[in-house]
């Protein structure tokens, strides 16, 4: 198979096992790329790309830029803050606006959910889901399992924890989504507070021990405690929930096994991660964002050279 | 469907043999040169020649393989997307004499799209291209080979098979499409 399912990316609910494995074959032709003396292909040259952020990003929005430059696509950056949706333009409108501009992809962040899948049922441009509020984060849960594939040889038969804020995270669910597709095994441990209350149906181990979840894993994929979305006090303090929750060096020796620790950032050293752990042998959260790179490479190389795209 | 040999095992043997000699009569002991075999059908040929000049000329050549997938000029005007394979290019190009390798030189556009990428591993001294067989009067672009296996006379609607999997015999076939 040469080409993805879809023509969209908008989770990875909608992709098959088969595309995973063709963004990671793909990913893996791209990494060589990234690591030669000139470091971009011309693939994408007659491309567009915007990349439309109604929240706050560093990470994926670099990583996106990064990518759609080295395939030597045009780029076109916009954020919500400094633009006319302050002045109450729709979504709908702000988007065709900048399609009518010969825009070929949109790859767009935004706080509510389902946006991006609204937005596929207008526009006929590919569409790359950069994360939509609390539901997915498509390529970090792409660039986590080809993390993973590279650190230990392959996702399928691996146990894999996440840890932490699971109620507001788009990337576990998008994780959890990779992971089974791929034959993993998930767990979700968390206080009782921050796990949503059905998400055993999804077919996921529910852990409240993080030392038993860290014992059970291979890989344990901690997550930032989302304060910004919280709207409510979901445990008594930071301190608190470091004491129960954070993930230490001392702790991770005391375990007589060996686990990956990733991170899709940004991290608070400190509350969930020790600065002794986040900077050990065992993490390879900078590992990951080299791959996030090349992973959107490989999405946006495989959405555009899609027929009659 | 038609199908006719135009080199069978004992012939290509022989061709290949006479590749290997002008590389050598060109290359000396190729201290400053690099073999490159373009993905996907290049490689098998590649390493035939790398086995056959160490045999011939007691020479370990450094090669390595290119895909020239993400250079090519064909790009959302295919059917079916290519899919990009390995490239394995663990040595220096700057300042190198480089040799590429392809199973068969047809419209030009894959040497086109080959130069390009490997001009992003930096400056090579002299780009050559080795060919097993070139189907004349079909270029698209001015492209010719400095080493040339076979010239055969095709028309747009014939096919090159070349068959050179290590499991396999080696042969070229020309097929033709009613």
């Amino acid at each position: 198979m040469t080409q993805l399912s879809q023509k969209h990316l908008l989770g990875i609910k909608d992709i098959t096992e088969k595309d995973i494995q063709l963004i990671f074959d793909t990913a893996d032709t791209f990494k060589e790329v990234i690591n030669r003396p000139i470091k971009k292909v011309p693939s994408l040259r007659d491309i567009t790309i915007a990349n439309i952020f109604f929240e706050n990003s560093t990470r994926t929005r670099l990583s996106f830029e990064l990518a759609e430059k080295r395939l030597s696509a045009d780029v076109i950056n916009f954020s919500a803050s400094s633009s006319s949706v302050k002045k109450g333009e729709t979504l709908l409108d702000t988007v065709n606006n900048i399609l009518s501009m010969k825009v070929d992809m949109i790859v767009m962040r935004h706080a509510s959910p389902g946006a991006p899948h609204f937005l596929s049922n207008h526009i006929d441009a590919n569409i790359v889901n950069a994360g939509d509020g609390t539901h997915e984060h498509p390529t970090q849960a792409l660039l986590d399992s080809y993390s993973i594939r590279e650190k230990l040889g392959d996702v399928a038969g691996k146990k894999v924890a996440i840890i932490g804020d699971i109620l507001h995270s788009r990337v576990a669910i998008s994780n959890i989504f990779a992971l089974q597709k791929q034959g993993a095994e998930v767990m979700v441990c968390g206080p009782n507070t921050l796990l949503p209350k059905h998400i055993a149906s999804l077919g996921v181990k529910v852990e409240l021990d993080v030392r038993k979840a860290l014992e059970w894993c291979d890989v344990a994929n901690v997550l930032r405690i989302q304060l910004e979305r919280m709207q409510i006090k979901y445990f008594p303090s930071l301190r608190e929930y470091s004491l129960y929750y954070g993930i230490n060096l001392k702790l991770l020796e005391s375990l007589n096994k060996e686990i990956v620790i990733m991170h899709p950032g940004p991290i608070n050293r400190g509350v969930e991660l020790a600065s002794d752990v986040a900077d050990s042998k065992h993490a390879i959260i900078l590992d990951q964002v080299q791959n996030g790179v090349a992973i959107r490479m490989a999405v946006l190389y495989l959405l555009a050279s899609q027929p009659g795209a | 469907m038609q199908k006719r040999l135009i080199l069978n095992p004992d012939l290509l043997s022989i061709t290949v043999n006479r590749l290997c000699h002008q590389l050598i009569e060109n290359h000396n002991n190729f201290e400053n040169t690099v073999l490159v075999g373009l993905q996907p059908r290049g490689k098998f040929l590649l390493d035939i020649i790398v086995e056959h000049l160490q045999d011939l000329a007691g020479v370990k050549v450094t090669h390595g393989y290119l895909d020239t997938t993400f250079y090519r000029d064909d790009f959302r005007r295919r059917d079916t997307p290519a899919k990009a394979r390995e490239t394995k290019i663990d040595f220096i190009v700057e300042g190198k004499k480089v040799v590429l390798i392809d199973d068969v030189l047809y419209t030009g556009r894959t040497v086109r799209a080959a130069i390009d990428a490997l001009l992003a591993y930096g400056r090579p001294e002299k780009v050559e291209l080795l060919v097993l067989i070139d189907r004349r009067y079909s270029r698209d672009l001015p492209v010719a080979a400095n080493y040339v296996g076979r010239r055969v006379n095709t028309m747009d609607s014939q096919k090159v098979l070349v068959q050179l999997e290590p499991t396999k015999q080696n042969k070229v076939w020309l097929i033709n499409e009613e």
